[in-house]
Order: C-alpha cells, then sequence, then structure tokens
C-alpha cells in the first residue's frame, strides 16, 4: 500500500519493516499491519511446523472495571461469564436486540472485577449503551497495550528459552502475568491458528526488548514472522470465523437479512438459554429455537478437487442454497475446504452439495461444478493445541 | 398521619402501577373482565396529573383544565356519568385576545363567533379528517411484519382505509398531515389572531413551533376527540379535572379494583423472563402475572424495570424519547374577576401571532424563557361553585413553551422574573387582573415532573411526533401495549395513542392484555 503513511505505526512495525520483503502492508483499524512478509506459504507453515510471530498490536482492547462488572458482562455476553474465573480466558459473542451476532471475541477475567475484551473492531459504543444503569467502567485500552502471537507447535518451547519458566503449566484458555527481566507480561494460552500458541501482551515501552529476547532464542531460527494472509489460512483450518468474512456484525448490517445469529454460525456453544439472567438477545433467541431454530447454518465444506471454492455459489440439485464465505486448499489436510452459509435442510453432515467454482488462468476463466461434502469443523485440531 | 396501607393479598390477576386516569380505567377495566387487581399510586392522591390540587385554602385545580378528549367508549364502559361525572360546561367558546389589543370570538363547537364562515368550513373539514384518525386511535395500531418504513406508509393505508372520506378529502388529508399547521393557516386564513389561535392548539404540551413539521397531526389528534357526543367540544368538569379521575376510581372500586395510594412500585419482579409482580418499597413483593405501567415509557422502562431485562437498542430508544415537558402551569386565586373575563364562561387564548408564537418556540429550543409566552386560560369558578370559595374565583392557565431546563441560570432565580412577564402580559389584556390576586403559583415542567412523576413533566408524556406515535409509540415494535418482558404492559399516556385526558391508552392496554391472555390460555396444551 503506497500511501500507508495515514495509517499508524505499531510498537513493532519498525521492527517488522526489515523483514517485510514484500512491502504489503495492511490496514487493520487504523494501523499498519502486513499482508504478507515475502511468502504466504512458508509463513503457514511456520504456524503448522515451527513458530510463527505475528503483530496483533492493532486488536482493539477494552479494560472492563467496576462494582457490577460480571452482571455486566452476563449481560453482554450470550455464554454464562459467571463462570470465568480470575485467571481464565473465555471466548463469547454478543448479540443485539434481534439475537443478531455483534461480534465475538476474547475476554480476559485479570482480576475480581476487572477483566479485559479483545475484538477486532471497535464495540465502546455498543458496550457502555449495553452497561446503562451498571456500575462499571470501560476503557479502551488499545493504546495501553502491544501484542504479539507467537503460534506453533515450537512457540513453548520459544518462550521458555526466553526464560519464562513454568509457562509449560499454562493451560489452554488461562492467564499469566508474568515478568520477564522486568518486563511485566500478560501471556494467554489464546490464538487464531488452532495450533499450539500464546498470545503476549505488553505495554509498547518494552515492545524492542521483548522483540530482542525473542530472536536471540536459539529456536529463534525457526521463527517466522507471518502476515495477515498466512494467518487467514491457518484460521480457515481451524474452522474460526473472521467479521465481516464470514458474517457481518449486527451493527454494521445494512440489510437485516445478512445479520446473522449465533445459531447460524455455529455459536451455539457460546449461547447459554439456562443460565438465570437476561442478556442482551435472550429473548429473541428463545423465539428463535423455538420457531424452530435457525434458518441457515455456517457449516465447513469439503470440495472436490484443488480449486479453492472461493465465493462460489452452492447447489443442491438446481436449487441454489448457500454460498463459501471462505476457501482454501489445506496442505496440512491435503482437503479443499471451505467455510459456507447453507439454508438449513442442508447443514446436516454428510449432505452432498454442488459448489460453482470460477478460476481464472491466463485470462480465462474456467467454471467447474464440484461436488461439496458437509463436513466437522475444525478441519485441523492437532492434539498438541490442548496438551 | 394516616394508617400504612397494606394490599389485602401477596396475589392478584393483575397489578396496576400508578393511578392517573388511564391507570384507573385500565384497573377499571380488567376489575370488570373479572380479574383481581390491585393498583398502587405513588402519592397520595389518585389522578395522576389530573389529581386535586388546592393550591390556596378553597381554590381547587388539577394541572390539566379542560375536558376535550374522553373518549365516549370509556365513559360507558366505565358508566363515569353513574360515578358522577358531571359537566359544569359542555361545550365552552373560545375567545382570542389580539396580539394589538381587543378580543376576537371563535365560537364553540358548532360556531365560529365573530370569525365567520371560512373558520366553520375549515373546522368542519379537519373535524371530517379528524374522525377518519379517530377509529384508530380509539384501537390498538396494526401489528407490523417489519418495521421502519412500513410503519409509517402505515399511515397513508390508514387513510386509504377510510374510503368514505371519498378521494378528494382523502387526497388532501394526505397532503397536510405531514405538513406544518403554519403552512395549512396560511393557505386558509387572512387574520392573524385566528391563525395563531389555530397553530397554538396544534402545539400545545409538545415542543414544536408552528413552523414544525408534523403540527397539522398534532391538531388533529387534538380534535379526534370528543366530549359527549359533540366532536370538537371544549368542557369543564364539575369539580375539576380530578372529578373526572374520582369518577373513574369509582368505577374501578366498582369493579373490585384495590386501590392504594400513597405506595408506589419500587421495582418489577422478573421471573424466568416474564413478569411476575411488583416490589414495594418496604421490599414486600406482590406476586401477579400481569404487570400494567402507566407511569411514563422513561420511569417504566430505565427505573421500575430497569435496563437489566431489556435489549440494548431498546434501552438506547428509551434513553432517546423524546419527553421534555414545554408547558407550565399558572394559578391565581381572585378576589374578584376583572371586567374582561366577567362574561360567559369560555376558553380564552393569547395566541399572539405566528411569528410571536414561533419566536417563543425558539426561546424553548435554546432554553430560554418566551418574551411572549402563549396562554390558555379558563376561569372554572364561572360555572363551578366548587373551584373556589363564594364570591371568588380561579384563574388557571397552561403557558407554552416553557423549558424543562433552562440554559441559563435555574428556575430557583428566574421563576420570579417569568411570573412577572406572565403577570404582566395577562394584565395588559386584562387590565385590573393584578388587583385581584389574593394567591399565586406557577409550575413548571420540572415542577411537574416532581409532582406527578411524569419524566420531564411532559403533557403527553413523550412528544406526539410522526416518529413517536401509532406503530412507533413508544418504540417500534411496541404498539400493542406489550413490552418486551411477557405479562408486562405500558397503558399510560407514553402508549398510543398519546396523552390528554383521553382514557384511550388504558382502555386499549387492559383490552389488549385480556385478549393476550385469552390467545395464551387457549394455545396452552
Ligand atoms: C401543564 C399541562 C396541562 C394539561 N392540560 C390538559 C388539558 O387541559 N386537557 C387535557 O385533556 N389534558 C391536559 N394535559 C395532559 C394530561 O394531563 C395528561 O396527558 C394525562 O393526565 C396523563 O394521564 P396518565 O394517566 O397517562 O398519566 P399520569 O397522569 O402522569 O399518571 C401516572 C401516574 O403514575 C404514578 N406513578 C409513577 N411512577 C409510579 C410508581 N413507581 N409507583 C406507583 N405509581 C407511580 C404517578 O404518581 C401518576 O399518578 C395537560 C398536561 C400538562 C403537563
Amino acid at each position: 500500500m503506497k500511501n500507508d503513511v495515514n495509517l499508524l505505526p505499531t510498537p513493532f512495525t519498525e521492527l517488522l519493516r526489515p523483514h517485510n520483503l514484500a512491502h504489503s502492508w495492511e490496514r487493520w483499524e487504523g494501523k499498519l499491519s502486513v499482508g504478507v512478509y515475502d511468502n504466504d506459504v512458508r509463513e503457514y507453515f511456520a504456524i503448522r511446523n515451527a513458530v510463527s510471530l505475528y503483530d496483533t498490536s492493532p486488536i482493539t482492547q477494552y479494560r472492563i472495571t467496576g462494582r457490577d462488572t460480571a452482571r455486566f458482562l452476563d449481560r453482554l455476553m450470550a455464554r454464562d461469564m459467571t463462570k470465568c474465573r480470575v485467571g481464565q480466558a473465555v471466548y463469547a459473542c454478543w448479540c443485539d436486540d434481534a439475537g443478531k451476532v455483534v461480534e465475538d471475541g476474547t475476554v480476559f477475567r485479570l482480576g475480581d472485577g476487572d477483566y479485559l475484551i479483545n475484538v477486532q473492531e471497535h464495540n465502546l459504543a455498543w458496550f457502555e449503551d449495553t452497561a446503562y444503569g451498571f456500575e462499571v467502567s470501560i476503557e479502551d485500552v488499545t493504546e495501553d497495550y502491544c501484542s504479539l502471537a507467537l503460534q506453533g507447535p515450537l512457540s513453548r518451547r520459544l518462550l521458555e528459552e526466553i526464560g519464562l519458566s513454568g509457562i509449560a503449566d499454562l493451560k489452554f484458555f488461562r492467564l499469566a502475568q508474568t515478568e520477564l527481566e522486568g518486563i511485566p507480561l500478560l501471556v494467554a494460552r489464546t490464538g487464531f491458528t488452532g495450533d499450539l500458541g500464546y498470545e503476549l501482551y505488553l505495554a509498547p515501552r518494552d515492545a524492542e526488548r521483548l522483540w530482542n529476547l525473542l530472536w536471540a532464542a536459539p529456536i529463534a531460527v525457526r521463527l517466522v514472522p507471518i502476515g495477515s494472509h498466512a494467518l487467514n489460512y491457518a484460521r480457515i483450518e481451524a474452522g474460526f470465523l473472521q467479521v465481516n468474512t464470514d458474517f457481518i456484525g449486527a451493527e454494521h448490517c445494512l440489510r437485516p437479512s445478512q445479520r446473522r445469529s449465533p445459531f447460524e454460525l455455529g455459536f451455539d456453544w457460546l449461547v447459554d438459554l439456562k443460565k438465570p439472567g437476561y442478556f442482551v438477545g435472550r429473548r429473541a433467541l428463545e423465539r428463535e429455537k423455538a420457531a424452530g431454530g435457525p434458518r441457515r447454518r455456517l457449516v465447513g465444506l469439503d470440495i472436490e478437487g484443488n480449486k479453492p471454492a472461493v465465493d462460489s455459489f452452492l447447489y443442491a440439485g438446481n436449487k441454489e442454497v448457500g454460498r463459501v464465505t471462505s476457501a482454501f486448499w489445506s496442505p496440512i489436510c491435503k482437503r479443499n475446504i471451505a467455510l459456507a452459509t447453507v439454508e438449513a435442510g442442508h447443514d446436516a453432515l454428510g449432505t452432498e452439495l454442488r459448489a460453482d467454482i470460477w478460476t481464472t488462468k491466463e485470462l480465462k476463466i474456467e467454471r467447474s461444478m464440484r461436488s461439496a461434502r458437509v463436513v466437522p469443523r475444525p478441519f485441523y485440531d492437532p492434539p498438541h493445541k490442548k496438551s | 398521619m394516616s394508617p400504612a396501607m397494606t394490599p389485602a393479598r401477596s396475589r392478584y390477576d393483575a397489578v396496576m402501577i400508578g393511578g392517573g386516569h388511564n391507570g384507573l380505567v385500565a384497573a377499571a377495566m380488567l376489575g370488570k373482565a373479572g380479574k383481581s387487581v390491585l393498583l398502587l399510586e405513588g402519592s397520595d392522591a389518585i389522578g395522576g396529573m389530573a389529581a386535586s390540587r388546592e393550591f390556596h385554602p378553597g381554590f381547587r385545580t388539577a394541572i390539566p383544565h379542560l375536558l376535550y378528549q374522553l373518549h365516549p367508549a370509556v365513559s360507558r364502559a366505565l358508566r363515569l356519568h353513574r360515578h358522577g361525572l358531571r359537566l359544569a360546561a359542555a361545550d365552552l367558546p373560545t375567545i382570542a385576545f389580539r396580539q394589538e389589543g381587543g378580543t376576537l370570538a371563535l365560537g364553540d363547537s358548532r360556531g365560529a363567533g365573530d370569525a365567520g364562515a371560512d373558520l366553520l368550513a375549515f373546522r368542519q373539514r379537519l373535524a371530517r379528517f379528524a374522525r377518519a384518525l379517530a377509529p384508530a386511535l380509539a384501537r390498538t395500531p396494526p401489528r407490523l411484519r417489519t418495521r421502519d418504513l412500513e410503519s409509517l406508509a402505515t399511515l397513508g393505508r390508514l387513510a386509504l382505509g377510510v374510503r368514505w372520506l371519498g378521494r378528494e378529502e382523502m387526497r388532501e388529508l394526505l397532503r397536510v398531515i405531514g405538513m406544518n399547521v403554519a403552512d395549512l393557516v396560511e393557505e386558509n386564513f387572512a387574520d392573524p389572531t385566528i391563525k395563531a389561535a389555530i397553530a397554538l392548539d396544534a402545539v400545545i404540551g409538545n415542543a414544536m413551533g408552528p413552523r414544525s413539521p408534523n403540527t397539522v397531526y398534532t391538531l388533529l389528534y387534538r380534535l379526534a376527540g370528543k366530549t359527549g357526543h359533540r366532536a370538537g367540544a371544549i368542557a369543564l368538569p364539575k369539580g375539576s379535572m380530578a372529578a373526572v379521575a374520582e369518577a373513574m376510581a369509582a368505577a374501578a372500586r366498582a369493579a373490585g379494583v384495590e386501590i392504594l395510594t400513597g405506595t408506589s412500585a419500587a421495582r418489577i419482579l422478573v421471573k424466568d423472563g416474564r413478569s411476575a409482580g411488583v416490589v414495594l418499597p418496604d421490599g414486600g413483593e406482590i406476586a401477579s402475572d400481569l404487570v400494567l405501567s402507566s407511569a411514563d415509557p422513561r420511569r417504566t422502562f430505565l427505573e421500575i424495570l430497569g435496563p437489566a431485562a431489556l435489549d440494548t437498542n431498546f434501552v438506547r430508544r428509551a434513553r432517546s424519547w423524546r419527553d421534555r415537558g414545554t408547558t407550565g402551569k399558572l394559578h391565581l386565586a381572585l378576589n374578584g374577576l376583572p371586567a374582561a373575563l366577567a362574561g360567559a364562561p369560555a376558553r380564552y387564548l393569547l395566541p399572539g401571532t405566528l411569528a410571536t408564537l414561533e419566536r417563543a418556540f425558539d426561546s424553548l429550543k435554546y432554553g430560554d424563557l418566551p418574551e411572549r409566552p402563549p396562554i390558555e386560560i379558563a376561569i372554572p369558578s364561572l360555572a363551578d361553585p366548587s373551584a373556589a370559595p363564594a364570591g371568588k374565583h380561579l384563574l388557571s392557565a397552561i403557558v407554552q413553551y416553557v423549558p424543562y431546563r433552562l440554559a441559563e441560570g435555574d428556575w430557583s432565580n428566574r421563576r420570579t422574573g417569568f411570573v412577572e412577564t406572565l403577570l404582566g402580559t395577562l394584565e395588559a389584556h386584562i387590565p385590573g387582573l393584578r388587583a385581584q390576586i389574593l394567591a399565586q403559583e406557577f409550575l413548571t415542567p420540572a415542577d411537574i415532573e416532581r409532582m406527578t412523576g411524569a419524566s420531564g413533566g411532559h403533557w403527553h408524556h413523550g412528544e406526539i411526533a410522526l416518529d413517536q406515535v401509532w406503530m412507533l409509540r413508544p418504540q417500534p415494535g411496541m404498539a400493542r401495549y406489550a413490552t418486551p418482558v411477557p405479562g408486562l404492559y405500558l397503558c399510560g399516556a407514553g402508549a398510543h395513542p398519546g396523552g390528554g385526558i383521553t382514557g384511550l391508552a388504558g382502555y386499549n392496554a387492559a383490552r389488549q392484555a385480556i385478549a393476550d391472555g385469552r390467545t395464551k390460555e387457549r394455545s396452552r396444551p
């Protein structure tokens, strides 16, 4: 991107720049982010076989404190937040009045009445208005932190080598507030890759020191900075949804019909209709359930051949029943995979659909109808992710 | 002190929050349908805005003073006449004080006084339009499948449904309904006082000037009311508006309703997502599957129910509901009547001109006090001896364009000055008035809020603007009186069709709640 002058650097931008051979800068909530450093496939394989480094500093972060924090979060989120203990991270989604997903994100419980919400887009207005009548303070702390995602099977070794002792004991979706050579660090065993991995949050002034520690580790020979493209491949394999790609947040959707309920997105496990209190969208979700469930479903597809079914329409017989939102030929699964939204009734595992795939070769467009089978997500779920 | 009153039972079929006139009507309707009903009124008297007020010994009044919208269906259903409602005057003429001095008689519901045939024809035409709207005001608005645009379109569709208006008239109604009243009267009249008098009736109670959009609708809303069976008649109830509320209370009691004053509902109980009763200030709980609130939408949703039971966008809309009052009330206890007011009982207006009205509205907009406040006056004591001690008189005046909150200073230091403006204005048209004053009080919208609990002290519990009426009142998708919390209904002026002493919101809401209950009964396995 030429006119990157308007985008703000993160505390890591200058450190990343020498690696960014492709000069492929992208926009992420007004900050500079890297698309591809050199070769997206190499970067992807670092996630799956070595250790990858992704600058997640632009992630929007809200710190929630105050007397009613727990009650507020339980009102905001569709899942039972009262079960989230100190030192725990929770993946959650929040809905609007109509029970449509506004966004999803991770919630870190740092202490009693002290939480951090990490989310792709700005949500301050939604959070504040949902907190009306509650004694909570919601602060955008995006600038107070910078962060790196270190993901891949060698990520634990890297952290051990830089001296983060006890990292082996940190369980999946748990947090550690620690210090490394005087650098206060928040380590979360979370990530967007579906692999073993960690996210490190720290003050911007400590960015360079942490960077140097990382690159000084012996295993750093296997450390590869990755861009958003490689990350996108990994998250498709992991079956994670990307806002604005696989769904549009309810508050940004211009067409009401394009809003999605958590059930439609397969977020059923993020909705707890048995929890005692009211949460935003609950009545609408109960109605949706009572009316026979979602009218469409987000599914995983395994598609014949090796051409990624990007944006493909899906057919059952001659009837168009859905569309692919993310597609990628997965080297590690050796499968042509996709995430798609299909009408209810075509979402059962094993359902055979057909994908209309268009590919361009030397200005020639080729079109092929390939069979597409509904399969479970995630496509890739290695045991070391949680071990 | 009166003994602490407690409810006779711990469970009722229905609990009514608020004993304003709409709450009383709804409670009576529910009682008549065989339900056990407890009505909780937070203040010490029933009536809400229409509660009796003795502001000086022997001088009795209520905030609303003239009756012109009480719906015949309500009077009939509650047999208000049998429960003691009498009119002291059934069809008051209106007399306008001209800006430049002198008066202009504008007639009563059957004539146009000195204003001539044009005014009569204009009124008849508006009356036809109002009649076309009236049935819909008296009913629960239609259910809408999708919201937004369709809701507005329904306004149009409704007019189409009223075939008997005829093509020509229907087209005219659709043309004028979105207009502002200034343009409408400019099209029809030359006399500045006639223009302003009509415009004042259109804007009173709302934060609107004669050139604000939507002011033809507010005029029609007002004209859609009837007193007795006479459209457009303005009546004076015997015993002030409080007597209307008392007749309604008598009807409610006769229907078995238990009325408890001095006891507010501190909270609405929600269990398993449904309303389950109310919590009293002492913490006691009254169980009831059906709860109706005639408190205003802001208080009902954001305080008594509380945002925790509601969705975010709903709370957003409840917070941005426009309900800042614009009308004040002046009460004067008079030793005797100055000559200008001593004729037959009438409604007097100080409408000024369209220009002074619009200017006064500008002051309101900017939180300032109008230099020429528009005023509506009634002298209840002329027709109703109970209003004042023998030989004395009561002047009741509604002052339009009184800000709820002042941009500069506050009511504590600007009240005296403004009352001086009011008395000066009155004295200019009614010489000798000041010399007769025994006592006076002036109530600002903030005072009215404090006294009646109505947020903002707003006449209608919320502006009668096109985005706040019909299926949008008080929120899109909530026009059928049912709130998002099953079992909780809104039945005060903030619900369809709006405020004024109509009884319709309460009447419609009770019927809707009863009908919904039957549907639920039928669908039970
Ligand atoms: C200055 C002014 C002049 C007016 N003049 C006229 C007129 O001349 N003619 C006319 O037709 N209309 C007039 N109106 C309008 C009319 O008075 C109102 O629209 C009408 O009285 C509203 O009735 P309601 O029953 O809906 O609400 P309200 O009368 O406001 O009643 C609501 C009741 O709920 C009670 N309440 C609130 N919270 C609680 C709680 N938590 N627990 C228990 N009780 C609670 C309140 O105490 C109150 O009694 C005027 C209004 C104003 C402000």
